[in-house]
């Protein structure tokens, strides 16, 4: 049997169908690898094995009276613990829902479900998905498959972790500023955030909700169009979400790259990013030309805004959201005599550093006196943020940047100055901004041996497009390594 | 300095937010950094600008956005309490607000 590490979705639906595995041995075999190496990497919260287990027993009973397997039969899955997973628990890697166990499921966990898929578990995240490097979960950092020492990146890094770990096959993360593409940059597999809309918030448990996505982390370019396949389309429990019709992703992937004009733009290829990812960037946008793609310069001039846009917009959003956290209806409670002290305590004791410094900054943001010079000024600047995206798709069909300045770095080395980290996000909260599907795709090492990833944002809704890219980016790499 | 120790507690009080009295001192710090930081976006003229309200404008018109109000029994108010701190079926309990006149 092949390790998770190598197996992809087709792989795992082949081996059911022909019967050389079953969806029982399958989770059993994740479990056992969990249970190797989870105490190093600390990339699960909590596992659910009572559901695994069911469902695998479902799709084996599938096989054995030789039904057609849905599309992803038997695929060990970890779920990021953000998501809600009814009677699981779901924390958010928060001490604030320590026990917590929704009433419900999200709607992509639902959908996944009826397609095959097996949710293994819940993955640790930063605190309520707040933080790029998994630092500030109160359940302690996640390790980094690649390079124990260092960090998986954030928010997403259990998930991330998991696959590159090969504890999961598949994995759900979710995305704000960058939450989903750069722990798959620092970990060195595909991460995808689907268009804002594409994919139903649903289950979602709220940080930024102008800003949060849903997307998968996974062995392949091919694995993360099947799973987006699953997840997108439109849920009447998200307004948000769009009736936009969802194409077969994985029937786009084979069509050709030869002539896609693929922007550059120069404000993305400035200071501040490490050389190891330039050199690897640069050698990818050369694979990209002999692909057959045209480059294309562009000019995006608001591209150094995007942090202080992206860091007032996400924290006025997250403290709006997090008010719901008050020890009346779920998690913690700090008794107290009145109920405002009550909240106070409960709040106060509940959330972590990074949790309650964007609270207060957030607030900051939108009280009086301050609303129009900090958040209503953001909001205008997102729409020339924005706009920057729809005259860069006017001149190029795709833009290719690095997703991260820096790759891995060590546990600890980033935590004492939170402005410096969120610097760090520059190249991804702008696609977050602006709302379109961008993707995370390995492009090789540094010579110190760390993944470093290769990011290509679309147009609204241009998933196919930019997965096709991807994945022959992905195939040329494969041939030549 | 932009951020008082004053404004750092008026703050925390909007948001319900117990701090230690060592935390008072770094959030200043650290909320002092970061607006400065942010003060950046003054660099540019927003005037005729409208600011974002709509991440996507599609189907912002469509049937998805307009429905039927119908209601459905979701069937989650065991499920629900038992997530909560202090239960009283059917109410969450909390700590008095009101005072009764004796």
């Amino acid at each position: 049997m092949t390790t998770n590490a190598k197996r992809t979705i087709a792989a795992v639906r082949a081996d059911l169908a022909a019967k050389r595995v079953s969806a029982r041995e399958l989770v059993a075999d994740s479990y056992a690898r969990i249970e190797r190496d989870n105490p190093r990497l600390n990339a699960f919260l909590a596992l659910s094995p009572e559901r695994a287990y069911a469902q695998a027993d479902r799709i084996d009973q599938m096989v054995a009276r030789g039904e057609e397997l849905p599309p992803l039969a038997g695929l060990p899955l970890a779920v990021k613990d953000v998501l809600a997973t009814r009677g699981i628990p779901t924390t958010c890697g928060s001490r604030i829902l320590e026990n917590y166990r929704p009433p419900y499921d999200a709607t992509c966990i639902e959908r996944l479900e009826q397609a095959g898929a097996v949710v293994l578990g819940k993955t640790n995240c930063d605190e309520f998905a707040m933080g790029s490097s998994n630092e500030n979960s109160a359940y302690g950092p996640v390790r980094n498959p690649v390079a124990p020492d260092r960090v998986p990146g954030g928010s997403s890094g259990g998930s991330a972790a998991a696959v590159a770990g090969g504890l999961a096959v598949a994995a759900l993360g979710t995305d704000t500023g960058g939450s989903v593409r750069q722990p798959g940059a620092l970990c060195g597999i595909p991460a995808l955030m689907p268009t804002y809309g594409r994919v139903s918030r649903y289950g979602l448990i709220a940080f930024a909700s102008s800003l949060d996505r849903v997307g998968p982390l996974t062995a392949s370019v091919a694995d993360a169009a099947a799973l987006l396949g699953v997840i997108a389309g439109h849920d009447p429990c998200d307004a948000t979400s769009a009736a936009v019709p969802v194409p077969d992703y994985l029937a786009e992937l084979g069509k050709p790259v030869a002539g896609l004009r693929i922007g550059i733009p120069r404000e993305y290829f400035g200071e501040g990013m490490d050389a190891g990812v330039r050199e690897r960037v640069d050698a990818a946008i050369a694979q990209l030309e002999k692909l057959g793609c045209r480059r294309v310069e562009l000019e995006m001039p608001h591209t150094d805004y995007a942090i202080a846009t992206y860091y007032l917009i996400a924290t006025a959003e997250a403290s709006s959201n997090l008010a719901r956290y008050d020890g009346v209806r779920y998690g913690l409670r700090t008794p107290a005599d009145s109920l405002a002290e009550m909240y106070r305590k409960t709040r106060g004791t509940g959330f972590g550093a990074e949790v309650k410094r964007r609270i207060m900054l957030g607030t900051y943001a939108l009280s009086a006196g301050y609303y129009e010079a900090y958040y209503l000024k953001a909001q205008k600047v997102r729409s020339l943020i924005a706009r920057d995206f729809q005259q860069a798709f006017e001149k190029a069909d795709l833009i290719v940047t690095p997703t991260s300045p820096v790759t891995a770095f060590r546990l600890g080395e980033r935590t004492a100055d939170p402005l410096a980290m969120y610097l760090a996000d520059i190249y991804t909260v702008t696609g977050s901004l602006a709302g379109v599907p961008g993707i995370s795709v390995p492009c090789g090492n540094t010579s110190e041996g760390l993944p470093v990833g290769l990011q290509i944002f679309g147009p609204h809704f241009g998933e196919a497009r930019v997965l096709r890219l991807a994945h022959a980016f992905e195939q040329a790499s494969a041939a030549v390594a | 300095m932009k951020i008082t120790r004053e404004a750092v507690l008026h703050v925390a009080d909007l948001a319900h937010l117990e701090l230690k009295e060592g935390e008072v001192e770094t959030y200043r710090q650290h909320l002092d950094e970061i607006l400065t930081y942010v003060e950046k976006l003054n660099a540019l003229d927003t005037s005729g600008v409208e600011p974002m309200a709509q991440v996507v404008a599609v189907g912002a018109d469509s049937a998805a956005a307009w429905r039927e109000d119908e209601v459905h029994d979701a069937a989650v108010t065991a499920e629900a309490l038992a997530a909560a701190p202090d239960p009283a079926p059917p109410f969450f309990r909390v700590p008095k607000v009101i005072e009764r006149e004796p």
